[in-house]
């Protein structure tokens, strides 16, 4: 089994190696040949050890690869904690990323860094899978930065274009502020557990809650509860939280499948990864719960209002990442770790559809991406329209497509949560659904109905992309249909995770939602039910009024209510907060500081001010010697004259 | 074989080779001056592979009588402190060679010879056991560096070699009365000898502040650190490299070898100011890097705040023991200011010979002037932004390891200077990366960047022999770590419980 892991994780190292290093020595197609046959045999492994670990009874499996090094007497080590948590991780990872391969070669045909963007791609997958797959602290710290290094690198692949190098770098940045309470949080870790190796640290969950560590002289922090915030910090960062989600929607400068693998489907969820294997920790701290939950939640809510102004499609996509990552968020804090997994699960497919949909709409426009710009297109791109179709209703959660059963099963167990602030956060996501649904209607009828706005060259050249772009359109709309009925039963409801996922009794609300629970089929028709069913109706119905009815609406009511477009088109003023606002601050102190403190105290006044007084005084003792005699012999008599006289009166 | 003796002497007598051999005509002393910088790298080489990381005893000793009648032994010998700062330094003086090979025209005989004796010097710093010999080395190593500014260094290099010297000199007199002060009262210049001495408060006090003195200044720390800036953008790149690389190191060496084991008392007591002034150069240096407009200088400023670790892990290991009763974070702390040296040594270097590269080309260092290297340089460009990444401190480069270790060591002396220390986290990240995207990436903005020319094979090479060993700690610290560990728990043995009492 090591080997095997060992190829799994490798592979893709060794292709974008090889990519990267060798690249001028070889053609394109030994570049996607490699790569693509790397990622595919991870694949094919990673599914096996899923297979293994639900019907081959594998348990769990630990396996130190190296010392990294010893700090004093402590070991830091680099190895495989593989669970079905982590099994499952890795074969989403791998599916992913395997169509975001095939789907690359379409894409990026025309762009001369064809052979960068695979080495990139692979180099992805394998940090990607060095997180997931990780047995300690230290490790998912790399993967972690490593993975935000690759989305740095792809966001800002195209090398001339101002906006992407600055979104690449606000990402870095912004990530490293999530990095920053991620790095503080680890070595909590380490203070209280005395080791960086999840099985050790977990195993001693209870006895951190029961430490504390005194933050001020009069706040004391349990160590269950500082772990659990600082950790999260990060986890803002990484997966798009409030107030650090702001890097996600410029990373939509990069190319579309790297928002589709990197910017929705996989990094973007490392952070739902981390917290639901911290489980055992969170679990400790109701107050570091309340916080996930709380943020989340209006994460979900309030960001996807965002989306519903933008006319850019794949920020629309991306403020609805945002949202849906704020729901997994949200389930996480309500204690329902497996069905915030779940619904990663289920989004990872119809977000990747969605994003690629959306980029095989762009080639066919000639990249172009604003959505007043489009319209008309489902008569030429039948394929490209029918997924997105499946995406989008499963993204908004319409019974019997994927979204449905995790999205739902999510709103459920926050209705059924004990984790303070539940109440808020339950309508926060209940009235996310009308917000998904506004927006999601609104991407498919301003892009695919109604008049083709764009010109008549473009709409002349309109047809469906090659088979390499809806290939895996259609592999990733079978998984957005049917993948939530298949896996919602044993996911949420049957213990999958076993004991990867630690709740304290009484506060998994799954558990509590099971009783109502009597198979997929039956949770399929009560869909039908439910408030958000409602929501969804009546999203779509307002949608298609403001779009295909009686398009001249929305500029009416942006008209009427401008105080609410204007928030919501500032993206409740985030960006200017901390670009113009903490960014510029640190900027400006760090000149005064330059300025005033090095160049004028330190150097100005005390070091050339030293060398004045020194040459100043100099100037002034010279005059003494002036190799007169007379006067040397003058103050000699002087002199002469002071001390007779101090002693003949003293 | 006395390996120690080897380095130290061999450079120098290769330096004076080179030095008379510039006068024969078409004669090329690169090749000379290669051959002695490859030759010593190969005798240090059996320093780290024979080294017996089992014991903190000093190891290559080497006992000569010199000046009997004041003790003055020639006495060199390493431990796992000091010995891989030889290595580093035989290592970087191959690359200040290659790195001269076409840039320097003016009198480049003596440009190499400065550089190997230099590194003979340097050597001994390391290795030398004897206080006065220590002094020697010291000092001497003081003269070639102020050459190689004040000749081939830049416009202002007379004013910037000058505030180099004055500096230093300033720190070191100070030192010379500590050591005359401590022979006196112990009849011995071994500087093993000293850490035994049991000195009043007052006493240490006033060694530590005289100590503190030299060492800061080489480090530097706030508020005696604006030589460097100067001196980094006059010196040329050889000059910056070493600067660098290797004479930053001396005063954090300097801090080990002298400050704490002589003066633990004195250490425990103005720990609060060792802390205090490393976290002010965490964070107040690096919002200054942050603004800089010189690439040379911003680097300078990111040396400060990356030194700020290891004076910080260093001085930590009083309050860790207060906190936790136990030494093991603190070893953590101090093994981690250890990697921090090398990998700024490598980190460093590697950034102002990407800046070096430039300059040949451009004729300056203005950030304003640069704009989308990558488009005309594209190898280039990816090597400064591996370097640029791993002094942000991505993890899998060297950059990440000291900062790790350092945090997580004063974790254990208090949360919140854990908390300061990790704001490098982001400074870092956000000067280096500005750097790389205003100099390397987006469009070509000036004729002068069109028309630049990709980078040699000779330039390939030197970055990519600096590639390596930041991947390979980065990846694999235990390589360096394991000379460290026996050395650092015998001295935070000797000088935690020493200053506790």
């Amino acid at each position: 089994m090591e080997a095997i892991l060992l190829v799994i994780l490798l592979g893709p190292l060794a292709a974008s190696a090889v990519i990267l290093l060798g690249g001028e020595y070889f053609g394109r197609r030994v570049a996607h040949t490699l790569a693509i046959s790397a990622v595919f045999i991870s694949f094919v492994l990673s599914l096996y050890v899923l297979y293994q670990g639900i019907w081959g009874g594998m348990g769990r499996i630990e396996q130190t690869l190296y010392v990294w090094g010893f700090g004093g007497p402590y070991q830091f080590t680099l190895g495989f904690l593989i669970d079905r948590l982590s099994a499952l991780m890795m074969a989403i990872v791998t599916f992913v990323s395997f169509a975001v391969h095939v789907y690359t070669i379409g894409y990026m045909a025309d762009d001369s860094g064809y052979k960068r963007f695979f080495g990139y791609i692979a180099l992805f997958t394998f940090s990607m899978l060095l997180l997931v797959m990780a047995d300690n602290f230290l490790q998912l710290f790399i993967g972690w930065e490593l993975v935000g290094l690759v989305s740095y690198l792809l966001i800002g692949f195209y090398l001339k274009k101002e906006s992407a190098i600055f979104a690449g770098l606000k990402a870095f940045i912004v990530n490293r502020v999530g990095d920053f309470g991620f790095f503080i949080g680890i070595a909590t870790v380490l203070y209280f557990a005395g080791s960086l190796n999840y099985e050790t640290v977990f195993s001693q969950a209870g006895l951190i809650a029961g430490k504390h560590i005194w933050i001020t002289s009069h706040l004391a922090v349990s160590g269950a509860t500082l772990i659990g915030i600082l950790l999260f910090v990060g986890a803002m960062g990484k997966s798009a939280q409030i107030p650090l989600h702001i890097w996600l929607p410029d990373s939509m400068e990069g190319p579309t499948p790297i928002s589709a693998l990197i910017h929705a489907a996989t990094m973007v969820t490392a952070g739902v990864y981390m917290v639901a294997r911290m489980s055992p920790i969170y679990s400790h701290s109701l107050l570091a719960m309340t916080l996930v939950m709380v943020v989340g939640a209006s994460g979900a809510f309030f960001l996807g209002l965002v989306g519903i102004v933008q006319t850019d499609i794949k920020r629309v996509i991306a403020y609805s990442t945002i949202s849906q990552l704020g729901y997994m968020t949200a389930a996480l804090g309500a204690g329902a770790y497996a069905g915030g997994i779940f619904h990663l699960m289920t989004h990872a497919s119809f977000k990747a559809l969605l994003f690629l949909g959306a980029g095989s709409v762009i080639i066919a426009l000639h990249h172009e991406q604003d959505m007043r710009k489009m319209g008309g297109l489902w008569k030429r791109m039948p394929i490209t329209y029918i997924t997105f179709w499946a995406g989008s209703l499963a993204l908004i959660g319409f019974p019997g497509f994927a979204g449905y059963f995790s999205k739902d099963a999510i709103i459920d167990a926050i209705a059924h949560s004990v984790t303070p602030g539940a109440g808020y956060a339950y309508w926060m996501v209940l009235l996310g659904v009308l917000v998904t649904t506004l927006y999601t209607f609104r991407m498919i009828f301003l892009t695919f109905h109604g008049k083709p706005r764009m010109d008549a060259h473009t709409w002349e050249h309109v047809k469906e992309s090659p088979w390499v772009v809806t290939f895996p359109l259609i592999l990733l709309a079978i998984p957005s249909v049917f993948l939530g009925g298949i896996a919602l039963g044993p996911l949420d409801y049957g213990n999958f995770f076993g004991t990867s996922i630690v709740n304290r009794i009484g506060d998994n609300p799954l558990s509590l939602g099971a009783a109502d629970f009597h198979g997929a089929w039956q949770f399929f028709l009560q869909g039908f039910t439910t408030p958000a069913f409602y929501l969804i109706l009546t999203g779509i119905a307002i949608t298609w009024v403001c779009y295909i009815w009686k398009p001249g609406l929305p500029a009416a009511l942006r008209r009427r209510f401008w105080p609410i477009a204007v928030v919501l088109e500032r993206k409740f003023f985030f960006d200017e907060i901390f670009i113009g606002g903490i960014a510029r601050s640190g900027r400006e102190l760090g000149t005064f500081l330059w300025r005033f403190i090095d160049a004028g105290i330190i150097d100005g006044l005390v070091v050339n001010g030293t060398a004045r007084l020194v040459g100043a005084s100099s100037r002034v003792i010279r005059r003494l010697q002036t190799g007169y005699l007379y006067h040397y012999a003058f103050v000699m008599v002087v002199g002469l004259a002071v001390m007779v006289g101090w002693l003949i009166w003293r | 074989m006395p390996y120690l003796s080897l380095v130290i002497w061999i450079p120098i007598l290769g330096g004076l080779v080179v030095f008379a051999a510039a006068r024969i005509p078409k004669l090329d002393v690169r090749w000379i001056a290669l051959f002695f910088a490859v030759l010593v790298f190969g005798l240090s080489i059996p320093l780290y592979t024979e080294f017996n990381i089992h014991t903190a005893a000093m190891q290559f000793t080497e006992k000569l009588p010199w000046i009997s009648a004041y003790h003055v032994n020639y006495f060199l010998g390493v431990d796992g402190i000091a010995m891989p700062m030889i290595l580093l330094t035989t290592f970087t003086t191959i690359l200040v060679v290659l790195a001269g090979w076409k840039v320097i025209q003016y009198r480049l005989g003596q440009y190499l010879a400065a550089f190997l004796i230099m590194e003979g010097l340097m050597n001994g710093v390391f290795a030398a056991l004897n206080a006065m010999l220590f002094y020697l080395f010291w000092e001497a190593m003081l003269i070639p560096m102020f050459l190689i500014i004040g000749i081939w260094g830049g416009p202002r290099r007379i004013y910037a070699a000058i505030k180099f010297f004055l500096y230093t000199f300033i720190g070191s007199v100070l030192m010379l009365v500590a050591f005359i002060w401590l022979y006196l009262y112990s009849g011995s210049f071994n500087i093993i000898d000293f850490s035994h001495l049991q000195l009043t408060p007052t006493t240490q006090i006033l060694l530590f502040l005289a100590f503190f003195m030299a060492f800061a200044v080489k480090v530097p720390m706030v508020p005696v650190h604006t030589w460097l800036p100067d001196a980094h953008v006059e010196a040329p790149t050889g000059g910056s490299v070493i600067l660098a690389a290797i004479m930053l190191k001396m005063g954090a060496y300097g801090f080990l070898r002298f400050s704490l084991p002589v003066t633990p008392w004195a250490s425990m007591r103005l720990q609060w100011l060792m802390m205090g002034l490393s976290l002010v150069a965490i964070i107040y240096i690096g919002l200054v890097a942050l603004m800089q407009k010189d690439m040379k200088k911003l680097i300078a400023y990111s040396s400060i705040t990356h030194m700020g670790f290891v004076t910080l892990g260093f001085f930590s290991v009083f309050m860790i023991w207060a906190n936790t009763h136990s030494l093991d974070a603190g070893r953590l702390a101090v093994e981690g200011g250890l990697v921090q040296m090398i990998s700024h040594g490598l980190v460093s270097g590697a950034l102002f010979l990407c800046v070096g590269v430039l300059y040949e080309r451009m004729h300056t260092r203005a950030i304003g002037e640069y704009g989308g290297v990558i488009n005309t340089m594209p190898k280039f460009g990816y090597f400064f932004l591996f370097f640029a990444l791993a002094n942000s401190g991505l993890p899998f480069t060297s950059g990440f390891v000291g900062e790790f270790m350092v945090t997580l060591g004063v974790f254990h002396a208090n949360f919140w200077i854990a908390v300061l220390a990790a704001v490098a986290l982001i400074t870092a990240a956000s000067y280096s990366l500005w750097l790389v995207k205003r100099v390397v990436f987006g469009k070509v903005t000036s004729s002068r960047v069109a028309a630049l020319k990709i980078i040699s094979p000779r330039e390939i090479l030197i970055l990519a022999l600096l590639v390596l060993p930041t991947l390979l700690i980065g990846i694999y610290p235990e390589i360096i770590l394991r000379v460290m560990h026996a050395s650092v728990t015998h001295l935070l043995l000797q000088v935690v419980p020493a200053a506790m009492g």
